[in-house]
């Protein structure tokens, strides 16, 4: 369960081939694991995340269900219950909230009322974020609604190594575990070791070393947060970028860690501000590292609205990277808010 | 599929007609002694009695092997102590003690037992059936022939998740007995203000699964079709459905004045009480006499004694362990 060394061969792939290959890795590997969720299996995922694994594992294994997420979430949990490795697919977190009953009042809550009796080993993956134009019953997200949930693992992987790695991980996880790939990530390309493997569920991890200011972002705003942090490097101003990749439980040790180096944090969140994740992260940093800080500390989030269709709207609801270079000048600047 | 309700013919034998008397005796009078601790402060939280309705747990359960699986609601006093869960764990549960089969964390409405296959307790209606769905996959998808038993009350059926798990159930030949306990309201809603559609065996028949109403207050016919029942969902045949009609005879849970119903309605269901009625049967049959039944009373009252006992001799779990089993550590099994 390490990253792989940068020795190793590689290969040119995509987010959305990592994310099949762990899958596939997955079924290879255990009897127990199956994938089900609305057109995994002919129709090959709607985001052709599941193309080709019918032919390869049969209907038994890759099964399509009817649209009622509620009813095939909570059969995931009983089959998690009957001694399966379910992963479940929901084609958008949007689409999830038919079947948060499930989620939050069993899945979540078996093995504690139980007292310690029933775990659910189950995996649920689900797309989440915006920038696509699908308005506002497809791009929310609202991983940080169930990142609110006690009993949840929730893991938001940003890079193909987690898009490759997490899946076994979780899936060895007594717990639940939700996984949200952010939409946009899909077509993402890049170099991923031949022998990429397994990866940690419970770390964040710094993808950018800096020493003047901390940038948080995970899943769908690490690109942006880099994309900020190479032109702020241009300025003379070296950011730190965090990939949170865990928002439940949040690795709060290695958010003090950084900001006590740097002072200063700016957390870049597509979830709507007002009680999010990044309002976590700001709380935790209060409550452990509050003297530790020389500017109060900044967000970038999407607006509050739900999100809208026309493109210059949806661009200016989402964090930017403009945004984001111009709060860090600010900051450092002495200016705060 | 529906049809008339099915007769009670085969004759029970006479332990297991006794067994009936006895499984149903207990869960009387453990449930009135709930009651009694109610009033008494000893169990809090909701209430929710079974009384009237024995019959159909104890008749139902009758029918299940030890590794089938039991999926209920938060009325389920019941079909936990017909399972085997023991009365004292139980009433420490209710007590909120260590010792209850849930260490004091589910109470009245989450009981659960995994060494029995006991998945609850739910306390969402409707919560239980894609769980039960879920189990039956898994025995279907590695190869044994298990019944999953799924217990709700005829308001589930207004949810939506009812007509998503039975469909899906049904489209996957899934092996689950599918439950429904009718006994006329979802708490104060009456069935016919809620439903256009009263006939529940066609709402189930809809998604061509077997379904027959079957006498909820006559426990041989109610362990007579689910007897026959489990046998087809064991043999591969799919799920099936019951209709068991059958009436509670305490108000919805501690806290209900029963506005909905009036007092003939319920004085006319209490003719049919299945505990006489079987008693009755049992006399007829020359299978209980008076001190048959007196000694059976004895047997169950000095059960509830040491329940009542147990659980008041029971201890609370440390505060400090308030945040164990949240999230396991160790490998699920």
């Amino acid at each position: 369960m390490s990253v792989p060394s940068q020795a190793s061969a590689s290969v040119r792939t995509t987010y959305r081939a990592a994310v099949r290959e762990a899958i596939r890795d997955a079924l290879q590997r255990d009897r127990r694991v199956f994938l089900m969720g609305e057109d995994v299996g002919r129709y090959g995922g709607c985001f052709a995340v599941s193309k080709g694994l019918l032919d390869e594992f049969g209907p038994e294994r890759i099964r399509d269900t009817p649209l009622s997420e509620c009813a095939f979430v909570g059969a995931g949990i009983g089959a998690a219950l009957g001694g399966m490795r379910p992963i479940v697919e929901i084609m958008t977190v949007n689409f999830s909230l038919l079947a948060l009953d499930q989620i939050l009042n069993n899945a979540a809550t078996l093995l504690h009322m139980s007292g310690g009796q029933l775990p659910v080993p189950l995996v649920i993956r689900m797309t989440t974020g915006g920038g696509r134009q699908l308005a506002a019953q497809h791009s929310h997200s609202l991983e940080g609604w169930y990142a609110h949930i006690p009993g949840l693992k929730v893991l938001t992987p940003a890079t193909l190594e987690d898009a490759r790695g997490m899946l076994w991980t979780a899936l060895e996880d007594p717990n639940p575990v939700l996984i949200f790939e952010h939409g946009g990530l899909y077509p993402l390309e890049g170099e991923l070791a031949t022998n990429a493997g397994a990866v940690p569920i419970d770390r964040a991890i710094v993808r950018r070393p800096g020493r003047d200011v901390t940038l948080v972002a995970y899943g769908g705003t690490l690109a942006k947060a880099l994309a900020a942090a190479a032109e702020l490097a241009a300025d003379g101003i070296e950011a730190e970028v965090i990939d949170l990749r865990t928002l439940r439980p949040l690795d709060t040790p290695a958010l003090i860690e950084s900001v006590s180096r740097t002072h200063r944090v700016v957390i870049v969140d597509e979830g709507w501000r007002s009680g999010s994740i990044s309002a976590e992260v700001s709380a935790r940093l209060m409550e452990g590292a509050f003297h530790e800080l020389d500017g109060p500390v900044q967000r970038v989030c999407a607006a509050e609205v739900p999100m809208p269709y026309a493109r210059h709207l949806e661009e200016a609801a989402l964090p930017r990277v403009e945004t984001v270079v111009a709060v860090v000048r600010r900051l450092v600047g002495g200016g705060g808010a | 599929m529906t049809g008339p309700v099915l007769s009670t013919a085969p004759v029970a034998g006479a332990e297991s007609g006794r067994g009936f008397l006895r499984e149903m005796l207990r869960i009387r009078r453990f449930e009135e002694k709930c009651a009694e601790l109610y009033s008494a402060g000893k169990i809090r939280g909701f209430l929710h009695l079974y009384i009237g309705q024995e019959a159909v747990a104890v008749g139902a359960i009758s029918a299940l092997e030890p590794d089938d699986a039991v999926v209920a609601t938060y009325r389920e006093h019941g079909h936990a102590l017909a399972r085997g869960i023991p009365a004292d764990a139980l009433l420490a549960e209710m007590y909120g003690k260590l010792e209850g089969c849930c260490r004091g964390r589910g109470g009245s409405m989450h009981v659960f037992d995994a060494s029995r296959r006991f998945y609850g307790g739910n306390a969402i209606v409707g919560g239980g059936l894609p769980i039960a769905v879920g189990l039956a996959l898994a025995d279907q998808m590695q190869g044994r022939d298990r019944v999953s038993a799924c217990f709700f009350g005829e308001g589930a059926v207004a949810e939506g998740v009812f007509h998503e798990s039975l469909n899906l159930a049904a489209l996957w030949r899934l092996p689950v007995l599918f439950c429904c306990e009718n006994n006329l309201y979802a708490m104060g809603t009456a069935l016919a203000r809620s439903e256009k559609e009263t006939d529940l065996c066609l709402k189930a028949a809809s998604y061509e699964i077997p379904a027959w109403p079957v006498d909820g207050m006559d426990v041989l016919a109610v362990a007579d079709a689910c007897r026959r029942a489990a046998t087809a969902v064991r043999a591969g045949g799919g799920p099936y459905f019951l209709e068991l009609q059958t009436y509670r005879f305490r108000a919805h849970s501690m806290y209900d004045p029963e506005l909905y119903r009036t007092k003939q309605e319920i004085e006319a269901w209490k003719q049919r009480d299945p505990i006489p009625a079987h008693a009755t049967w049992l006399r007829g049959a020359g299978l209980l006499d008076d001190a048959g039944l007196a000694s059976l009373e004895q047997e169950v009252a000095a059960e509830i004694a040491r329940a009542v006992d147990f659980a008041e001799r029971g201890t609370l779990e440390p505060v400090a362990e308030l945040e164990r089993f949240v999230v396991s550590d160790e490998p699920a099994p």
